[in-house]
């Protein structure tokens, strides 16, 4: 039997697959950062993206990649757009996406913070979130800086196997 | 497998494409989102209101990057051009929206780069020199608290597109806020030496805090903010006079000029030059 993907499903499935530019072992749809695709009746295809981070400059590189992928499975009309609300949050990676970091030893977020309405409250002393080891899976670990190489990850290590790891931070 | 590169489109090096290297070619960062601007808001204002914190953002960021290489260890130099990167997004996404509705049509770069000192509208506490590692970090407690406070109400804005920058915003400020309020309190109550550089810091800034407080109503906030952090700290916030004068009305410290000549060199000795 063959299965016949729409147009819509066919154009939702490239762009879905494309890897991020800093993530390469996720795809945008396993970092949460596709909002939609739509193909509309004279067959333009409207991407959706929205940034994780305000400075992400791998937002250019989405774009241009996704364009890139649709046009060349032959979709002569490619749109981007932009979307900023409501912003992105680590609670969009998906369960596979967090399977798929971990096993790249790269440990995957927890749930993100939802601060009731008002004023932010700062916390002096933050009960930071256990985060098992990626490598070894020991509870035993201790932050090394809450800023890596890129916006979304902070550096972490392992007081078990001594391995350092990198640890996709809740935002 | 060539489909698996991660940076295929670079790699295969379209002739359209601006692109020279990874992250270049990016000159939107508002490309696509519905532009229109709601009834009953007055565009000027909205454009001014987006010019002043984008403004705010650049040049702390600027001041940020300049720890590049110099900072105490590799993690706060990493920290510090995290949080600099963090501001100059929001910084791009500002410009760009005060570009669609002020009806100049400008992009970020002509709020970047060909407006002199007396265009800028930041807060003069954003423009200071470098100073001491304590400096940096009280410096960056007091602008990202302030920056929070006002950002959190900024969320409700008339505007969808302001409070959707000022939504994403505010998780960053908040871990800004975190990284700054944690050194404060690590410097207040460590070392002789620590302690009384963080002192001279808090000294350094509080002339300026005033400025802040006048040109948003989030006193109550920010100071409650402060007070518990130099508790935590030991060190106690001093009182001053405040000076006169405000960035928002464009008068500047003589320290912002010579910051934007090295920002806007490069730009202004090649204006088409695009990367």
């Amino acid at each position: 039997m063959v299965t016949v993907l729409t147009d819509a499903r066919r154009a939702r499935h490239i762009a879905a697959s494309v890897p991020d530019p800093e993530l390469p072992m996720l795809t945008l749809a396993d970092l949460g950062v596709l909002r939609g695709v739509e193909v509309g009746e004279d067959g333009t295809v409207v991407v959706s993206l929205t940034p994780t981070y305000s400075g992400c400059p791998a937002m250019a590189e989405m774009r241009a990649e996704v364009a890139a992928r649709l046009t060349a499975a032959g979709y002569a009309h490619v749109r981007l757009r932009t979307v900023l609300d409501p912003p992105w949050t680590t609670d969009w990676i998906t369960l596979s996406g967090r399977r798929t970091l971990a096993e790249h030893g790269i440990a995957p977020p927890g749930p993100a913070p939802r601060p009731a309405p008002g004023p932010v409250p700062l916390a002096l002393s933050p009960t930071r979130p256990a985060v098992p080891c990626p490598q070894c899976g020991s509870a035993d670990t201790e932050e090394t800086s809450r800023f890596g190489a890129t916006s979304c990850k902070a550096l972490w290590r392992c007081r078990a196997c001594r391995e350092p790891f990198e640890y996709i931070k809740e935002i | 497998m060539s489909d698996d590169h991660v940076h295929l489109t670079l790699a295969e090096g379209h002739e359209d494409d601006t692109r020279w290297a990874y992250g270049t070619g990016f000159e939107d960062p508002l490309h696509g989102v519905d532009s229109a601007v709601p009834d009953g808001i007055d565009a000027g204002e909205l454009a001014a209101v987006c010019v002043a914190l984008a403004d705010d953002a650049l040049v702390l960021a600027q001041r940020l990057a300049e720890w590049t290489t110099r900072a105490p260890e590799l993690e706060e130099e990493v920290a510090l051009a995290n949080i600099g990167l963090d501001l100059l997004g929001q910084a791009r996404l500002l410009y760009s929206r005060a570009g669609q509705v002020d009806g100049t049509g400008r992009d970020e770069d002509a709020y970047a780069y060909f407006r002199d000192a007396g265009d800028f509208r930041n807060v003069r506490l954003a423009e200071l020199p470098g100073g001491d590692f304590a400096f940096c970090v009280a410096r960056l407690l007091a602008l990202s608290a302030w920056r929070l406070a006002h950002f959190e109400r900024l969320t409700a804005s008339d505007d969808p597109v302001l409070a959707a920058i000022a939504a994403k915003g505010v998780k960053e400020l908040s871990y800004h806020r975190q990284y700054a309020a944690e050194w404060v309190v690590r410097l207040g109550d460590g070392t002789a030496e620590s302690h009384h550089r963080m002192q001279d810091a808090l000294e350094q800034i509080a002339p300026y805090l005033d400025e802040l407080f006048t040109a948003y109503d989030v006193e109550d906030e920010v100071g409650a903010v402060l007070k518990q952090v130099t508790k935590a700290a030991g060190v106690p916030l001093p009182t001053c006079r405040p000076l006169p004068g405000a960035g928002r009305d464009g008068e500047h410290t003589e320290h912002l000029a010579p910051l934007l000549a090295e920002l806007q060199s490069l730009a202004r000795a090649h204006p088409d030059a695009t990367w």
